[in-house]
C-alpha cells in the first residue's frame, strides 16, 4: 500500500507541469498576434510588459489559465444562475438531456440484456447488432435526429435526451449481457439441484452477480450520454447548453469562453462519474464485497 | 431392493465433442443402500463426477436406467431428494454465510421462523456458530467448505451429494474435515456420496468404495469396508486400513489407471 | 395427438391473417391503378400464404423443409404486400400492418427454428451464425421499408431504404471525396498519431514510477470527460482542412492507448517476470520478450476503441466549419437543406466505414494475439 502523499505527489506535480507548459503555449501562440498588434500601435513595450499583454487578450489564440478560471468563476457565481451567461444554467441545461438521456438508456440496455439473456432467437439475432453498432460512429446520426424532429415541432430537452439514449443504452446492454452471463457453471448448478425456477435464478443469482458490471456499465454509459447531450446541442437552434456555447463562442472566436464552456463540462462530467461511481461502491459494499 | 437410495443398471453416458464421442460412463451397476458412505475412486476422466452429476440430474444419461429413491432423477431433484456440495465452496459473496445457508430455504418457500430454527441447527453441525453474519471472503477455504456443506444439509434430505469437496484444501485441514465428516454422518445417519482422488481419504470415511477407470468410464471393483464405525485418525496405520488401501490400488492398476 | 405442435408465432400469425380477411382491401381502392379482383386475389394469397407456412412449420418435416416453407412464406408476402402498395405511398390500410405483423411473425419464427438446428461441421455452424444475424438486419429494413411506404411517412422525417441505396448508387463521386478527405486524411493521420504517442508515453510512463503515478490518474479522468469539446478550438488553430480533424483524433485516442497500455504492461504474472529475473534479462529484454506480447491483447483493446472514437471525433469536428467536402461537412450542411436521404446515405457509408475499420483492427488482433484466450475460446 502506498502512502496518500506518495500517491497524490506526482498527480500535482504532472498538473503543475501542465499549468507550466499551458503559460509557455500562451506566450508561444499569442505573441505573433501581440506583436502585430503593436507594431501597428508603433509601441515598443518591454519584455514584462509584453509577456502581461500576451496573457491579456480579450480574443487569444490560447487563452491563459488564469483568464479561464476568472471566466468561470465570473460565469458560475458572480451571475444570476438563470441569467442566459451563467455557465450555472447551460450545465444545468445539459446535464437535464443528459441525466434523463441516461435513465432511458440504462432501463433499456437492461431491458435489451434481460431479453438476449433469456430468448434464444434475441441472443443469435440481436447480440451481433448491439457489437456492431459500437462500431459505427453513431454521433453522425445526431444533428439529423435534432432536425427532423424540429420539423415535426419537437424540439428543445426530448431530442438531446433520444440522442444520449442512444449513446448511454449500448455499454449498459453490453455490459449487463456479460454480467447477467457471469455466474459460475458451479452456482448455476447450485440452483438446479435446488430445482429453483427461472424467476428464483434471475433474482437470486443473475441480478446479484450482474451488480458490479452494470455500475462499470453505467459510469462509462453516463460519460457517453454527455457527450450525446453536448453534440445534440450542436446542430442549429439551440440556444442553451454546454454545446451551444461552444459553437457560439467558434462563431465569435470568443476562445475563452470555448475553453470556460469546456472546463465546465469537464466538471459535469467528473461530478456524473463520481455519483456513479460513489452509488457502485456503496451498493457493493452493502452487498459485502471485500473492500478494495 | 425396496431401502436403495440410488440404483443404476447397465448405465452409459457418452459426451458428444468436437473431437468425437467420448464415453464418460459404460455399463455402470451399481446400488447404494441407505446409510451407506459410499466414495468414488479413479483418475480424473474415469466418470466419477459424471456419475455423481448423473443422479443429481445434472447430466442425462445415453444408456440405462438410474433410480434415485425409486423415481427418476429428475422427480428426486424436483422432491429435493438431495443436497451437493461442488469442488468449490461456490459460496454467493453478496450474501453472509447465514444469508447462503438460507438460500435453499428460500427458494423452497419455508418460513422465516422455520428459517432461523434450521440455519441454526446446521451452523452449530457444522461448527460455525457465531459466523453467522460473516461473508464468505472472510472466512478461511475450510470454513468455507463447511459453510456450503452446512448449505446442502439445510433442508434435511437424506442423501447428501459431494464432489471432492475437500479437494483444494491442504491435508491438514483435510483432515479435520474428514474427522467432522464422520461425526457428522454418525449424527445425522444421512446416506453419502462422496467423489474423491485420494485413496486414505476414501478408505478412512467410506463403508463402501467404488474403483473407478477412465476410457472408457467404468466401475471395475466395489469394496465393503471392514473398518469398525468408529474411527480416530490412527486407525490409519492399521494393518486393516492398510490392507484395504492396497486393494484400492489393485482396482485402479487393473483398471490401467496408472499408464497413461 | 395429430402430429401438428403448431408454435405461438405461427398460431399468432394465423389468426391476424384471420384478422386481417376481415379488414380488406389492403390498400385503398384506385380505380386508376388495379381492378378490385386481382387485388383481393393477392390479399388471398398473402393469407393463404401464413396459413401454409404455420401448418408446414408444426407438421413433423425436418427442420431444414421447415425454415426454407418460413423462409418464403414470410418473404413472399412481403413482396406481395410492397407491389401493392406500388409507388403510391400512403394507401395502406389497417390489414397491411397486420398482415405485415403476421409475416414478422413468420419470419421470428424462422429465426427460432434456425437458432435451434445444430451443426457438426464448424463452417456450417459460421454460417448459421451469420444467417441470423442478417436476417434480423434485412428484417429491420424490410419493416422500415414497408411502415414507411405504406402509411406514408414524409420523406423528410425518414426515407425508405431503397430511396437511401438509390441515393448512395447516384452519389458514389461525392461519397468517395468525402470518405477520401474524412476518413484517409484525418482518420488515418490522426489515429496513427495519436496511438503511437498513446504508446510512447504510456512506455515513459510504464520505466518512471513518479510519472505513472501522476498519470494514471489523470488518464483516467479524461476518459470520461467530453473531449470532443476541443474540437473549435482545433478548428481555429489549425484551419478548416483536414490538419484540424487530425488534431482532434490525436486527443481523442491518446488516453485510451495510454491508459491501457500501462494497464496491459502490469499485466504479466508475477511468476513469469520471475522467470525472467533469474535469466537475468535486461529492461529491453524483458519488455520485448515477456510484457509487450502479454500487453498485446489491452493494447488491441486500445486500438478498437479509438478505431470507433478516431471517425467520432472526425466527423463532429467537421461540424464547426470544413472545407466544402467531408462527412461531417455533408451531414450537417444537407440536413440544413432536407436532403434527408444524401444524410442517411453518408450515415451508412460511415457506418460501414467503422465496421470496416474495425474490422481491419480485429483481424489483425486475431492474427497476433491467437494464443489469448478470449481468441482461442472462440
Amino acid at each position: 500500500m502506498t502512502s496518500l502523499p506518495a500517491r497524490i505527489l506526482p498527480v500535482f506535480a504532472i498538473l503543475a507541469a501542465i499549468v507550466a507548459i499551458w503559460y509557455v503555449g500562451t506566450y508561444a501562440l499569442n505573441a505573433p498576434f501581440q506583436r502585430d498588434l503593436d507594431r501597428r500601435a508603433g509601441e515598443t513595450p518591454t519584455t514584462w510588459e509584453f509577456i502581461v499583454r500576451t496573457m491579456t487578450q480579450p480574443k487569444p489564440t490560447l487563452p491563459a489559465p488564469h483568464q479561464v478560471v476568472a471566466n468561470v468563476y465570473e460565469n458560475t457565481f458572480l451571475r444570476k444562475p438563470t441569467s442566459n451567461r451563467s455557465l450555472v444554467y447551460h450545465s444545468w441545461v445539459t446535464l437535464s438531456a443528459t441525466l434523463l438521456g441516461f435513465a432511458f438508456g440504462t432501463a433499456l440496455g437492461i431491458l435489451i440484456a434481460v431479453g438476449i439473456v433469456h430468448v434464444t432467437t434475441l441472443d443469435r439475432s440481436l447480440m451481433p447488432w448491439i457489437i456492431a453498432s459500437q462500431t459505427i460512429p453513431i454521433l453522425a446520426i445526431a444533428p439529423m435526429i435534432i432536425v427532423v424532429l424540429a420539423a415535426v415541432g419537437i424540439t428543445g430537452l426530448i431530442p438531446k435526451a433520444l440522442i444520449s439514449t442512444y449513446l448511454s443504452f449500448f455499454p449498459v446492454a453490453v455490459g449487463m449481457v456479460k454480467g447477467l452471463r457471469s455466474p459460475e457453471a458451479m452456482h448455476l448448478d447450485l440452483m438446479r439441484t435446488y430445482h429453483a425456477s427461472r424467476a428464483q435464478t434471475f433474482w437470486k443469482l443473475r441480478v446479484p452477480a450482474s451488480v458490479p458490471f452494470l455500475f462499470a456499465s453505467m459510469k462509462v454509459a453516463i460519460a457517453a450520454s454527455l457527450v450525446g447531450a453536448i453534440v445534440g446541442e450542436l446542430p442549429t437552434g439551440a440556444v442553451a447548453g454546454i454545446g451551444s456555447r461552444l459553437l457560439t463562442g467558434s462563431y465569435y472566436s470568443q476562445t475563452i469562453d470555448i475553453f470556460a464552456a469546456l472546463v465546465a463540462g469537464s466538471m459535469v462530467a467528473i461530478l456524473l462519474v463520481s455519483v456513479v461511481g460513489l452509488a457502485g461502491r456503496l451498493t457493493e459494499k452493502a452487498m459485502g464485497a471485500r473492500p478494495a | 431392493m425396496t431401502d436403495a437410495v440410488v440404483a443404476a443398471s447397465r448405465l452409459g453416458l457418452t459426451f458428444q465433442t468436437n473431437d468425437g464421442p467420448v464415453e464418460a460412463l459404460s455399463n455402470v451397476d451399481l446400488t447404494i443402500g441407505k446409510g451407506e458412505f459410499v466414495s468414488f475412486i479413479g483418475p480424473s476422466g474415469c466418470g466419477k463426477t459424471t456419475f455423481l452429476r448423473v443422479i443429481a440430474d445434472l447430466e442425462q444419461p445415453t444408456a440405462g436406467t438410474i433410480a434415485v429413491n425409486g423415481m427418476s432423477p429428475e422427480m428426486a431433484r424436483k422432491a429435493r431428494a438431495y443436497g451437493y456440495v461442488f469442488q468449490a465452496a461456490a459460496l454467493y459473496p453478496w450474501r453472509t454465510i447465514e444469508r447462503n445457508v438460507a438460500l435453499p430455504l428460500e427458494i423452497m418457500g419455508i418460513s422465516a421462523a422455520e428459517q432461523r430454527e434450521r440455519i441454526k441447527r446446521t451452523l452449530d453441525l457444522v461448527n460455525l456458530t457465531g459466523f453467522e453474519k460473516k461473508y464468505p471472503w472472510q472466512l478461511s477455504g475450510g470454513m468455507q467448505q463447511r459453510a456450503s456443506i452446512a448449505r446442502a444439509l439445510a433442508f434435511d434430505a437424506d442423501l447428501l451429494l459431494m464432489d471432492e469437496p475437500f479437494g483444494a484444501l491442504d491435508e491438514i485441514v483435510r483432515d479435520h474435515l474428514n474427522e467432522q465428516l464422520l461425526v457428522l454422518w454418525a449424527r445425522t445417519q444421512k446416506t453419502i456420496c462422496f467423489v474423491t482422488h485420494s485413496i486414505p481419504e476414501a478408505v478412512y470415511l467410506s463403508t463402501k468404495i467404488v474403483v473407478m477407470s477412465p476410457r472408457p468410464g467404468r466401475v471395475t471393483d466395489v469394496i465393503e469396508s471392514t473398518l469398525p464405525k468408529e474411527r480416530p485418525l490412527d486407525i490409519r496405520e492399521s494393518p486393516e486400513f492398510l490392507a484395504i488401501a492396497h486393494r484400492v490400488r489393485e482396482g485402479l492398476r487393473a483398471g490401467h489407471s496408472y499408464e497413461d | 395427438m395429430s402430429g401438428l405442435r403448431v408454435s405461438w408465432q405461427g398460431a399468432l400469425a394465423s389468426c391476424l391473417a384471420l384478422v386481417a380477411a376481415f379488414l380488406l382491401p389492403i390498400a385503398s381502392p384506385d380505380a386508376a391503378f388495379a381492378a378490385h379482383g386481382v387485388s383481393m386475389f393477392v390479399a388471398f394469397m398473402a393469407i393463404g400464404l401464413v396459413w401454409i407456412a404455420a401448418i408446414v412449420d408444426g407438421s413433423r418435416v425436418g427442420p431444414a423443409a421447415r425454415a426454407a416453407v418460413l423462409f418464403l412464406a414470410a418473404h413472399g408476402m412481403v413482396w406481395l404486400l410492397l407491389s401493392e402498395i406500388g409507388d403510391r405511398n400512403g394507401v395502406a390500410r389497417s390489414s397491411f400492418f397486420v398482415l405485415l405483423a403476421a409475416a414478422w411473425l413468420l419470419a421470428w419464427r424462422l429465426a427460432t427454428v434456425l437458432s435451434s438446428i445444430r451443426f457438426a461441421g464448424r463452417t456450417a455452424d459460421t454460417m448459421m451464425r451469420l444467417l441470423v444475424p442478417a436476417l434480423f438486419g434485412a428484417w429491420i429494413l424490410i419493416i422500415w421499408e414497408a411502415v414507411v411506404r405504406g402509411a406514408g411517412i414524409p420523406f423528410i422525417l425518414l426515407p425508405p431504404p431503397s430511396a437511401i441505396g438509390a441515393r448512395i448508387a447516384g452519389s458514389v463521386p461525392i461519397l468517395a471525396a468525402d470518405v477520401y478527405q474524412t476518413i484517409f486524411k484525418a482518420v488515418l493521420t490522426g489515429y496513427v498519431l495519436g496511438c503511437a504517442a498513446g504508446f510512447v508515453v504510456a512506455i515513459l510512463a510504464d520505466r518512471f514510477l513518479f510519472l505513472r503515478r501522476g498519470l494514471m490518474p489523470i488518464g483516467n479522468m479524461v476518459s470520461a470527460l467530453p473531449i470532443i469539446g476541443v474540437a473549435p478550438i482545433m478548428v481555429m488553430w489549425f484551419g478548416f482542412d483536414w490538419q484540424s480533424k487530425a488534431a482532434v483524433v490525436v486527443i481523442m485516442t491518446f488516453f485510451p492507448m495510454l491508459v491501457n497500455t500501462v494497464a496491459g504492461l502490469a499485466a504479466s504474472g508475477h511468476m513469469e517476470r520471475d522467470l525472467m529475473r533469474t535469466y537475468a534479462s535486461s529492461y529491453s529484454q524483458t519488455l520485448t520478450k515477456l510484457r509487450l506480447p502479454a500487453a498485446a491483447p489491452f493494447i488491441f483493446n486500445a486500438l478498437k476503441i479509438n478505431s470507433t472514437l478516431a471517425l467520432i471525433g472526425a466527423i463532429v469536428a467537421e461540424f464547426f466549419g470544413t472545407p466544402i467536402v467531408g462527412m461531417g461537412f455533408r451531414i450537417s450542411t444537407e440536413i440544413g437543406r432536407m436532403n434527408v436521404d444524401m444524410v442517411w446515405a453518408e450515415i451508412a457509408v460511415a457506418a460501414l466505414a467503422g465496421s470496416v475499420f474495425y474490422g481491419v483492427v480485429a483481424l489483425l488482433e486475431r492474427a497476433v494475439t491467437f494464443w489469448h484466450p478470449s481468441i482461442r475460446g472462440g
